[in-house]
């Protein structure tokens, strides 16, 4: 019986915690985003969408510089928050989930862009004759009919999340119990002389939690797609 | 009541088009790129003229000089479309309920039993969309609309996608829509068939404008409209009530205003309101009533206009009672029987020439 051990259950724990809220809190924008790229014409549209997407090109410790530069104590926007709210966010958990979120936003964006496309505009029309205004045709018709796309993009997040490394090293460094997630702790062992059992043991974890993450993502999309059909 | 004038610039296209709709079924007839959808996209809210004023029942939607332009959901039209347009993701019931649930319960005038009563679709309220027959999505369609109590229904083609059978099976609902109800209708067509069987008005639309309007029976008989009625579908077009049937020799009498015409047995009870299409290419015209002739009608009519249809033919409007018919005949007949207008002749129409789907019901009433 494989037993996890306390440093194990924490990694773990910590990435779950770090990439559920990463897909959380960006999810709302991922949304916006998505519509506006693809159901709004506006000046600089090409720019922004370069800029959702510099993420995925980016090596992840550009971005994580990057946000240290930005968010870190003496930041352009960190200093700020610290001064004004007192909010800490480089080499917290939140910090790492930022990270996280900043990395995995391009994919979101994307699946849920290609699935808003896929939205018959028809359909919205006729919800508009039949007396929705915009918003809630977007709750009552848009959004059930993109709800595969949008599974999809905060499954994938959510994996992107979980495998997150280099932007989150930078940014947040390796704090036991507050930031060192899965891959980190990983990183770690591997680092240090005799840590190669302990080290294979974190990648079966990181393994088993990727393969349950795509076999759930799986399910849930047949679910929603036979009841799109039915 | 309809009442609209709008214009619009579409590319090189210019729309612009004057009408009024009242009750019963409006016909906007045109061959496709007439502008016709257009028109009904701009009622219900989804283009905008560029300038113009759209009114129903009174309510102001769009009114370029004030500045008015309701959003589509604040009109309060049906709209069925070409394609049905359900939201696949609800059953047929939470379709129907769609705008019906975003509708005051004041302002609920349509029942939800008798919509399902009438469109037969009460044993289809828990399926999804995608388990439908074409013509049952549209009938779907059709309910949804409806229960959203419109002012005005909006029908664009409902039928253009289905095939003949389906057409069939769902002509006779929309026929008792506007009867049933009470709701004026706006029918988006370019089939003559359809417009024939449901229309009480007829608008021609010609190239992004109002060629004609006025009633279907008095539009259908003017030969100067034939280019907008149709080359192949010619012909008067009269009003009549099923006076008997003769089962021995398989035919029917229709009372008209102007006398009796005798066609192949008609699939209506007597007493039944119908609409005969003669098209003009079957009437032919004697001076004197011929005797012992096959021809089953013979209508004592007067001519009351000649005009040259092309260098060869010529068009014949006859009037026979209240009712106008239309020949076409040959230039050269026309010439050897020296045919002007006030001449009384006679109208020569074969039974068989009447075809089944030359007579189409109209109801009850």
């Amino acid at each position: 019986m494989f037993t996890m051990t306390p440093l194990e259950i924490e990694a773990l724990s910590l990435s779950l915690l770090v990439s559920g809220w990463a897909v959380a809190g960006s999810l709302p924008l991922g949304l916006a985003c998505a519509w506006l790229l693809a159901r709004r014409d506006f000046p600089g549209k090409a720019l922004v969408d370069g800029v959702i997407h510099l993420p995925l090109v980016l090596p992840p410790v550009v971005v994580g510089y990057a946000l240290l530069v930005l968010l870190g104590r003496r930041g352009v926007v960190g200093a700020w928050l610290f001064d004004w709210f007192g909010i800490t966010i480089a080499f917290t958990w939140k910090g790492a989930a930022i990270a996280s979120a900043v990395i995995a936003f391009p994919l979101m964006v994307r699946a849920i862009r290609l699935s808003l496309e896929s939205v018959d505009r028809g359909l919205e029309q006729a919800a508009r004759t039949l007396g929705c205004g915009p918003v809630r045709t977007f709750f009552s018709v848009t959004l059930p009919l993109m709800l595969p796309g949008v599974l999809t993009g905060v499954i994938l997040a959510f994996a992107r999340s979980l495998s997150e490394f280099g932007a989150t090293i930078t940014f947040v460094s390796n704090i036991p119990g507050e930031t060192r997630t899965l891959p980190i702790a990983l990183y770690a062992l591997t680092q240090s002389p005799g840590g190669d059992a302990a080290a294979l043991r974190l990648c079966i974890i990181s393994v088993g939690v990727a393969f349950t993450a795509l076999l759930a993502s799986d399910l849930l999309a047949r679910r929603v797609q036979a009841r799109l059909k039915a | 009541m309809l009442n609209l004038s709008v214009r619009r610039r579409q590319g090189d296209f210019l729309l612009d088009v004057d009408l009024a709709a009242g009750s019963g079924v409006t016909a906007l007839y045109g061959r496709s790129g007439s502008g016709k959808t257009s028109v009904i996209n701009m009622v219900a809210g989804l283009s905008r003229p560029d300038s113009g004023r759209i009114e129903v029942d009174g309510k102001v939607l769009f009114a370029s000089d004030s500045g008015i332009d309701l959003a589509p959901e604040r009109r309060r039209l049906g709209y069925v479309f070409q394609e049905h347009r359900l939201f696949p993701h609800l059953s047929v019931r939470g379709n129907l309920v769609f705008g019906r649930n975003r509708l005051p319960a004041g302002l609920r005038a349509v029942d939800f039993d008798q919509v399902v009563a009438v469109l037969g679709i009460g044993s289809l309220l828990d399926r999804h969309p995608a388990n439908l027959s074409g013509g049952e999505k549209q009938r779907v369609a059709i309910g949804r609309a409806l229960l959203a109590s419109p002012r005005i229904l909006l029908m664009d083609e409902p039928l253009a996608a289905l095939d003949s059978a389906r057409k069939a099976e769902l002509l006779p609902f929309i026929a008792t829509l506007a009867r049933e109800f009470a709701i004026p209708i706006l029918y988006v067509s370019h089939a003559m068939d359809e417009v024939l069987r449901l229309a009480d008005t007829l608008v021609l639309m010609n190239d992004g404008r109002v060629a004609a309007a006025g009633p279907l029976e008095q539009l259908m008989a003017d030969p100067a409209l034939r280019p907008l009625t149709g080359r192949y579908e010619a012909g008067a077009v009269v009003t009549a009530i099923v006076a008997n049937h003769d089962a021995a020799y398989g035919v029917s009498r229709l009372s008209f205003d102007g006398g009796t015409l005798l066609v192949g047995k008609a699939d209506l009870p007597v007493g039944a309101k119908v609409r005969v299409r003669i098209h003009a290419r079957d009437i032919a015209i004697a001076i004197e009533p011929p005797e012992r002739v096959s021809i089953r009608n013979v209508l004592p009519v007067v001519v009351t206009a000649v005009t040259p249809a092309d260098p060869f033919l010529v068009d014949v409007v006859l009037s026979c009672g209240g009712t106008t018919l239309w020949g076409q005949i040959t230039a050269l007949a026309q010439a050897q029987l020296g045919l002007v207008p006030g001449m009384r002749v006679h109208a020569l129409i074969k039974a068989l020439t009447i075809a089944r789907g030359d007579v189409t019901g109209r109801g009850p009433d």
